[in-house]
C-alpha cells in the first residue's frame, strides 16, 4: 500500500494537472474550427442568448463575446489584440478609420447571400468601402430628424424650426455634431464638412425665438413632451418609436426634404481574424429576416439594413413605419471628423447656445 | 556622584524592559500629519496639478493626436468673446444665490438658535437637514414639476384665482436661482447657527433692557457677531454655485448656459479636456481675485 507521502501527493497532483491541461487543450482544438469571437457593445443584438443558441444549432459555430464601452476602446482592442476577434460591430464613421489603419479585411460578399436585399445606399456608403472593396456588411441604421406633435401640420423643411408658428415651442438636441449637421442641411451644405460655418451659425441662431429648451436625454425629452412644453424637436427615429410605443406620446417622426441625419452600424472582419469564414456566416445570420424580426419584436432593435428583414416586421410595427426605405436616399450619414473640425463644431454650438441664453 | 548614578540609571534604563526610546518630536508630528496631508495631496493637489498640466496641452492626451504644449487654451476668452458674457451670467447667478441664501439662512439660523421650547431646536435642525439626505438631482427635478406651466405652483394659484394666467417660470434664470438657493441653503444655516449659539444671551438681554428695538438688536449685535458664520457660509456657497451645471441645465432650459455647463460640455461632449481645464483655472483665478479684493472685509469679519 502506498503511503500518502508528500512526494506521492505531488506526483498525483501533477499528473492530474497534466491530464486536465491536455484535455482542455484537446477540447479547445476540437472546437476552434467552430468558434467565433465577436466584439460589440453589450446587449446589442449579437449576444441575444436565443440567437446564439439557434445559430450554434444551425451552423455548428459557437459565438463568444467580448465587449467595448466606447468606440475608441473598440479601436484600441482591435489594434492591440490581433488574432483575437473574428467579427466587430462598428459605426460607419469608425469603420473608415479602421480601414485606414488596415485593421479590417475586405468582405467576400459571395458568402453573405442575404446582402442581396441590403439597401444599395447603405452598401455604397464611402465609409464602408475603399478602392471599390467593401469592408463591412451594413447591419442596422437610424436617423435624427424632426419629431412633431400629432395633429399639427407636418413640416416640409428644417426651416420650420425657425417658423414663427412654432414660437417658443421648439426643443433642441444639446449635441454639437447634430446641430452643426442641422445647420448645414438648412443652408444646403455637406453636413460632414460644411465650408461656410458662419452660415451654419446664422441658421441656428435664427431658431432662437422658437427655442424653449435643450434636451440631452431621451427621458428628459419624454417628460417635457408629455408636459406639453414643446411641439417640434430634433429627435431620434428609434427614440420616437419608443416614446410612442412605451410612453404612448402623440409624436410623429418626420423627415423633411433636406433628408435625415443618419447613422449606420456595420459588421466588419478584423484583418487578423482566425475564423473569417464563420464570421461571415454569423454576419449573414445577423441580417437574416428570421433573426431580425425576432430581435426587433422580442427585445427592440434599430432598423435593419436588409429591406427584406424590415418587411418581415408586422405591418403596423412602428419601427417599420418610421424607417422608410425612401428616407435612405435623402439621408446623409455621419462620417468621422478630424479633431480640428470637431473642435470647431463644438465651439460653434457653444456660441449658439450662449446666444440662445442671452 | 549623583551624576554618575544618573548616567548608570539611564544606560540601564535603555536596556530595561519598561523603557522606550524617545522618538524625536518631528517623527510624531509627521506621523500625525501624514494622513491629512497625504489625503490632501492625493485627493486635491494631484488632480488639480494634472488638470493644470492638461490645460496647457493642445489636445486630450488619450487619442492618437500628437500633444503639443500651448497657451492657446487660455486665449479662449479672447477668441470666443461670448464666454465673457457667460462668465458674467455665472457670477450674477452666484451673487444672487449667495444673497438669498444669506438672508434666508441667517433668519432661519436665528429662529433655530432662539428656539428654546422643549425639543423644538432638534426638530427644526432635522427638518433643515432632511432635504440634504435626498439626491440633489431628485430635488432639482421636483422643482421642474413645481415651476413648469400647469405645475404645482399654477395649480395652487388656480385654486385661489381660477382665471389667472400662468405664473410658472421654469426655464428662466429665476428658476435656476431658486433651485440653487434650495440646494445650498443648509450650508448657510449651519454656519450661521454655529456662530449664533456662541452669542451670550446676556448681551441681548442687556441690549433689550437698555431699550434697543428688535431691529437694533439684529443689525447692531446679531449680524456683526455672527459675521464669521455669514462669511464662511457665503464662501462655501459662492464657489460651487458659479461652477454648478446640473441646476442650470435642468431648470434653465434655453437660458441655462453657465460656465459650469460650458466646462462640463468640454469634458463630456467635446472631449476637449484642455479647454475645460483652462476654463476652470481661469474661473478659479477670477474667484481668487474677487476674494483678494474683499480680503480686508473678510478678515475683519472673520476675526470680529
Amino acid at each position: 500500500m502506498t503511503e500518502i507521502t508528500r512526494r506521492n501527493t505531488l506526483k498525483l497532483m501533477s499528473a492530474a494537472l497534466f491530464a486536465g491541461a491536455s484535455f482542455s487543450l484537446l477540447a479547445r482544438n476540437a472546437f476552434s474550427a467552430g468558434t467565433i469571437t465577436v466584439l460589440n457593445w453589450q446587449g446589442y443584438g449579437t449576444d441575444e442568448a436565443w440567437s446564439v443558441k439557434a445559430f450554434a444549432e444551425k451552423a455548428g459555430i459557437e459565438v463568444v463575446h467580448d465587449y467595448y464601452s466606447s468606440e475608441s476602446e473598440m479601436l484600441t482592442k482591435l489594434r492591440t489584440n490581433p488574432g483575437a476577434y473574428d467579427l466587430v460591430v462598428l459605426n460607419a464613421a469608425r469603420c473608415a478609420q479602421a480601414v485606414a489603419e488596415n485593421l479590417l479585411q475586405p468582405i467576400d460578399f459571395a458568402k453573405v447571400p442575404n446582402v442581396a436585399t441590403v439597401d444599395d445606399n447603405l452598401r455604397s456608403n464611402p465609409n464602408f468601402s475603399k478602392d471599390g472593396k467593401g469592408y463591412a456588411v451594413p447591419w442596422v441604421w437610424g436617423m435624427t430628424s424632426l419629431a412633431v406633435r400629432e395633429g399639427l401640420p407636418k413640416p416640409a423643411s428644417y426651416a420650420a424650426l425657425a417658423d414663427p408658428a412654432f414660437k417658443g415651442r421648439v426643443a433642441m438636441d444639446d449635441d454639437a455634431i447634430i446641430n452643426v449637421a442641422l445647420g448645414a442641411l438648412m443652408t444646403g451644405q455637406d453636413m460632414n464638412n460644411p465650408k461656410d460655418l458662419d452660415a451654419v451659425t446664422k441658421a441656428l441662431k435664427s431658431i432662437k425665438p422658437n427655442v424653449k429648451l435643450l434636451w440631452s436625454t431621451e427621458d428628459q425629452w419624454n417628460k417635457s413632451f408629455a408636459a406639453k412644453e414643446f411641439d417640434l424637436s430634433m429627435f431620434w427615429s428609434g427614440g420616437s418609436v419608443r416614446s410612442k410605443r412605451n410612453s404612448k406620446l402623440p409624436v410623429e417622426f418626420v423627415v423633411p426634404k433636406e433628408g435625415a441625419i443618419g447613422w449606420v452600424d456595420g459588421l466588419g472582419i478584423p484583418a487578423s481574424a482566425p475564423n473569417a469564414e464563420g464570421a461571415l456566416a454569423f454576419a449573414n445570420w445577423l441580417i437574416d429576416p428570421a433573426f431580425y424580426v425576432e430581435w426587433a419584436t422580442k427585445a427592440g432593435a434599430p432598423a435593419s439594413s436588409n429591406s427584406a428583414a424590415l418587411k418581415g416586421l408586422p405591418e403596423d410595427d412602428l419601427s417599420r413605419q418610421v424607417h422608410k426605405a425612401e428616407y435612405l436616399k435623402s439621408m446623409s450619414i455621419m462620417s468621422a471628423l478630424p479633431d480640428d473640425r470637431r473642435e470647431a463644431f463644438n465651439n460653434l454650438w457653444q456660441e449658439v447656445k450662449a446666444f440662445y441664453a442671452e | 556622584m549623583q551624576n554618575n548614578q544618573l548616567t548608570v540609571a539611564s544606560v540601564r534604563g535603555l536596556e530595561g524592559p519598561r523603557s522606550r526610546r524617545q522618538l524625536p518630536s518631528w517623527v510624531a508630528t509627521t506621523a500625525l500629519l501624514m494622513p491629512t496631508y497625504g489625503w490632501l495631496t492625493l485627493a486635491v493637489f494631484l488632480p488639480l496639478l494634472t488638470m493644470l498640466v492638461f490645460s496647457f496641452m493642445s489636445a486630450t492626451p488619450m487619442g492618437n493626436a500628437p500633444i503639443v504644449f500651448t497657451l492657446k487654451q487660455y486665449r479662449a476668452f479672447i477668441d470666443q468673446p461670448y464666454l465673457v458674457r457667460i462668465g458674467l451670467t455665472s457670477l450674477m447667478i452666484g451673487f444672487w444665490t449667495t444673497l438669498f441664501c444669506a438672508v434666508l439662512g441667517f433668519l432661519a439660523a436665528v429662529a433655530l438658535a432662539r428656539s428654546a421650547l422643549g425639543k423644538a431646536r432638534e426638530v427644526l435642525l432635522i427638518l433643515i437637514l432632511l432635504p440634504f439626505w435626498t439626491n440633489g438631482l431628485v430635488r432639482v427635478f421636483s422643482w421642474t414639476m413645481v415651476l413648469r406651466e400647469n405645475g404645482f405652483l399654477d395649480s395652487i394659484l388656480h385654486m385661489v384665482a381660477p382665471d389667472s394666467g400662468s405664473i410658472g417660470f421654469l426655464y428662466t434664470r429665476y428658476a435656476i436661482v431658486v433651485g440653487l438657493v434650495h440646494g445650498y441653503l443648509p450650508y448657510m444655516i449651519l454656519t450661521c447657527y454655529i456662530a449664533l449659539v456662541t452669542i451670550d444671551d446676556a448681551i441681548i438681554e442687556a441690549a433689550a433692557s437698555l431699550g434697543a428695538r428688535w431691529w437694533t438688536i439684529l443689525f447692531r449685535i446679531l449680524v456683526p457677531m455672527a459675521a464669521p458664520g455669514l462669511i464662511s457660509g457665503a464662501v462655501l456657497i459662492f464657489i460651487p454655485v458659479i461652477g454648478s451645471f446640473m441646476e442650470p441645465r435642468i431648470l434653465g432650459g434655453r437660458v441655462g448656459v453657465t460656465m459650469g455647463t460650458v466646462i462640463e460640455d468640454q469634458f463630456t461632449q467635446a472631449f476637449n479636456w484642455p479647454l475645460g481645464a483652462s476654463l476652470s483655472f481661469t474661473l478659479l483665478a477670477v474667484v481668487l481675485a474677487i476674494f483678494a479684493t474683499f480680503s480686508g472685509v473678510l478678515r475683519r469679519g472673520t476675526t470680529a
